[in-house]
């Protein structure tokens, strides 16, 4: 088996450097769109291509609200007024009314963060998103960073996916059973609005139907570091990004 | 029409001399429909699968003016598609059961007594399959017309006395439930797993918490949002599924799909396909604890997601596919570049096949483990690798090629062990072989357009299909006035798949039922959908 040992050492260290430098590798992100100062006309048919309601008609122009952005590109694609878009992946904010007392970690928790993901009905990027982050290039354990399979070990329940109905039962009695202080990471578009999936007779729309939740991380699906960013969000190590731009913010500074 | 298909057609009418009628089925020229009264239907069914040894694609169920029922068949590209049709007044709910002859119509079969409340005559298991019977209000059925699948509905509380059905009775019977919330980041699927000692006697997987009622919340929209639907099927298969779609609605609506349009699709569609194969090694290294072949198969899966990014502006291909083409031109010399990275995993992916090769320890957890024959996989219609790797080696793109598959050389590789190891060498070969026909691809494609002017949508019905990395996913859909979608049924392979698992998983021992499960390379999202 030394074969592997070595074969291993040859390939060197993958990691990124995030969080202590930017990442700027080509493909880590899908990015996202970015307000804009239109004419009502242009603004108007920008908005009416949105099919997830991501787009807000302002008295200037288009407002962009991240939380449903699901990156169907048509705002960009197939229109001769094609809407910014950047590049980033700090996308993770802090929701208010996670203010609890009991719901806050102290400084035990900035080294050693034991996380539950579960799955409620996503389409399996969100997921296998998550799943990238132990690969060689995010490596979360250096962070302190670590999967478990259980709820009683658990200090973040990580949740993807639209909250089926079938699900709302496993994901109870799993946030019942964690230990506190606990916080709830909501994942991708779907947990955060329904997403494509929307509020259905199957789905809820949304994890905060059923569970407080302390930081929401948008994307349909958000990049490895998106999440990585709403992890360090939810430990305190890295502070939020605001999900609403408008255009009367200046465009472009609203990540992190 | 080839000669394979008339004889065939000769034989129905002989056979059944008038009562079923033959007709060519709207607007394609390689289906033909077989419609016959409910009581024929089994003994029709069973001719084309058994004897004709056609493959069974799924069941279409539709609430027109009366119900439908439309059972697709599939066979060589001479034999073309079969819909054997039957049809029942608005007020009847019975139909005879077909899966007691065709096993591969079984789950249709469960699926469509839950959602449609339609009750299959001699199917010898009903009930709690998609719809949770503890959970799920009894005689609600959510796929026909007058349920309002818009609305939520209240929530049951769970029946406190539900428990899953044990079967084995032998002394020191143990039954295992496993999820659906287990081990670090999976889909959401429980496992009712019989035991007597070490050896897992029954397997049950219990399905669809993930089912979020796609086929539901697409009626009444527009095609192009059920678009964004299909891509969120599975996202590991994401363009494969939009392809399926896009095929479905072009042919309804007559559109040419230019040149260019249609050897991008296959350049995607293979490296979509790579992607997805490379992910299926990398479970399985990690299944077996294997750590460094699983780095080295994750960190080349990264490498594709981000060119992917690159390539089309998404990890996971979203967004690129549309009616009648592309939405982005992806220009030649970003094809090349990507064709040439895809070379350099390709390199380095044969290299970590070679090594896990000579790892005994290795070879020990999936040799002769996890067994299905070829006479099992037939029967219960497998499909893809999975099928392959017990030499059933039917593949959409050679028997009923599409975007010009045709015209590209390639092969179909199977295996005949039909164990973990044949499983994974599938794998293996067929990523090769995604290399290949990226390469060949890549060096030509024709010039021209990438999507076909604006589209005219039609009223009409037509099915689409692709070979998805998992194997052959089927689209049904029926559009209404303006492209509003009517019906829109959803056919995966992995739904086929998990039928069959069981089969892989049953008799081995407890510690290897983990390493069965990644060599399936299972997709609990395209199976709920």
């Amino acid at each position: 088996m030394s074969q592997w040992v070595i074969k291993g050492l040859r390939t060197g260290v993958k990691s990124t450097r995030y969080p202590r430098a930017e990442e700027t590798a080509a493909g880590i992100s899908p990015g996202l769109p970015t307000a804009a100062t239109l004419p009502l006309e242009v603004a108007q048919s920008l908005v009416a291509r949105c099919p997830a309601d991501a787009l807000e008609l302002a008295p200037a122009g288009v407002d962009v609200n991240l939380r449903r952005c699901i990156h169907c590109f048509r705002c960009v694609r197939g229109t001769n007024s094609p809407l910014g878009w950047e590049h980033s992946y700090e996308w993770a904010t802090a929701v208010s009314g996670g203010n609890d007392q009991k719901r806050q970690f102290g400084p035990a928790f900035d080294r050693s963060v034991h996380i539950l993901v579960v799955d409620t009905g996503d389409c399996g990027a969100c997921l296998n998103e998550v799943r990238q982050l132990n690969n060689p290039y995010y490596n979360m354990h250096r962070l302190g960073f670590f999967l478990t399979p259980t709820p009683r070990h658990a200090d973040v329940l990580l949740v993807v996916g639209a909250l089926t109905d079938h699900m709302r039962v496993p994901l109870r009695k799993a946030y019942d059973a964690m230990p506190s202080p606990k916080r709830v990471v909501a994942v991708g578009a779907c947990a955060l609005s329904g997403g494509i999936f929307g509020r259905s007779f199957m789905c809820a729309g949304g994890v905060a139907e059923l569970l407080p939740v302390d930081v929401e991380v948008p994307g349909d699906p958000p990049p490895p570091l998106a999440i990585l960013h709403g992890l360090l969000v939810a430990v305190g190590r890295k502070p939020p990004a605001r999900l609403h731009r408008a255009v009367s913010d200046s465009v472009g500074n609203a990540s992190g | 029409m080839p000669a394979e298909r008339k004889q065939v057609l000769d034989e129905v009418a002989a056979r059944w001399n008038g009562r079923v009628q033959l007709s060519p089925e709207d607007g394609s020229e390689s289906a033909y429909r077989l419609e016959c009264e409910p009581a024929e239907l089994s003994e029709v069914c069973n001719w084309l699968f058994s004897d004709l040894h056609y493959s069974f694609g799924g069941l279409v169920v539709e609430q027109l003016t009366r119900w439908e029922l439309r059972y697709v068949f599939y066979g060589g590209p001479g034999a073309g598609w079969l819909h054997v049709l039957t049809h029942l007044a608005p007020s009847d709910y019975r139909v005879p059961s077909v899966s007691r002859l065709v096993h591969a119509a079984d789950w249709h079969e469960r699926e469509v007594e839950d959602l449609f409340g339609l009750v299959f005559e001699g199917h010898p298991r009903l009930g709690d399959f998609v719809l949770h019977d503890d959970a799920w209000h009894e005689g609600v059925a959510p796929m026909r017309k007058s349920f309002d699948g818009r609305q939520p509905v209240t929530h049951r509380a769970p029946d406190q006395n539900w428990k899953p059905r044990q079967i084995v009775e032998e002394a020191g019977a143990f039954l295992m439930p496993i999820g659906p919330i287990y081990a670090t980041a999976t889909g959401p699927v429980h496992f009712q797993l019989e035991t007597v000692g070490e050896d897992v006697i029954r397997v049950q997987p219990r399905l669809f918490y993930a089912y979020r009622g796609l086929e539901k919340i697409a009626e009444g929209r527009r095609a192009e949002d059920v678009l964004l639907i299909a891509e969120r099927i599975s996202a590991t298969s994401a363009f494969a599924h939009s392809l399926a779609v896009c095929q479905a609605v072009e042919r309804i609506c007559h559109m040419e799909v230019p040149p260019r349009a249609r050897a991008l699709r296959i350049f995607v569609a293979e490296f979509e396909r790579l992607r997805h194969h490379v992910a299926a090694i990398e479970g399985i290294c990690e299944s077996t604890g294997l750590a460094v072949a699983a780095a080295q198969a994750s960190i080349l899966e990264e490498d594709l997601l981000r060119l992917s990014c690159v390539l089309t502006g998404h990890r996971y291909l979203f967004g690129l596919g549309t009616f009648g083409g592309l939405t982005i031109n992806l220009d030649d010399s970003a094809c090349n570049r990507a064709a040439a990275q895809v070379r350099e995993v390709a390199e380095k992916l044969s290299r970590l096949e070679r090594m896990l090769s000579i790892s005994s320890s290795f070879l020990d957890r999936l040799e002769e483990v996890g067994h299905v024959s070829a006479g099992e996989a037939g029967d219960f219609g497998l499909v893809g690798p999975i099928a392959r790797a017990s030499g059933v080696s039917r593949d959409m793109r050679k028997a009923q090629p599409y975007s010009g598959y045709d015209q590209i050389e390639f092969e179909v590789p199977h295996e005949s062990e039909g164990d973990g190891y044949a499983r994974l060498r599938m794998f293996f070969r067929e990523a090769a072989q995604s290399v290949r026909i990226i390469s060949t691809v890549g060096q030509a494609v024709p010039g021209g357009q990438v999507r076909a002017p604006e589209v005219s949508f039609r009223p009409g019905a037509a099915l689409g299909w692709v070979e998805a990395p998992r194997g052959a996913a089927l689209h049904w859909i029926r559009l209404g006035e303006d492209g509003v979608v009517d019906r829109y049924r959803i056919i995966t392979p992995s739904f086929a798949n998990w039928h069959g698992f069981r089969l892989a998983a049953e008799n081995f021992a407890f510690q290897d039922f983990p390493i069965i499960l990644a060599t399936f390379a299972l997709s609990v999202h395209e199976n709920d959908r």
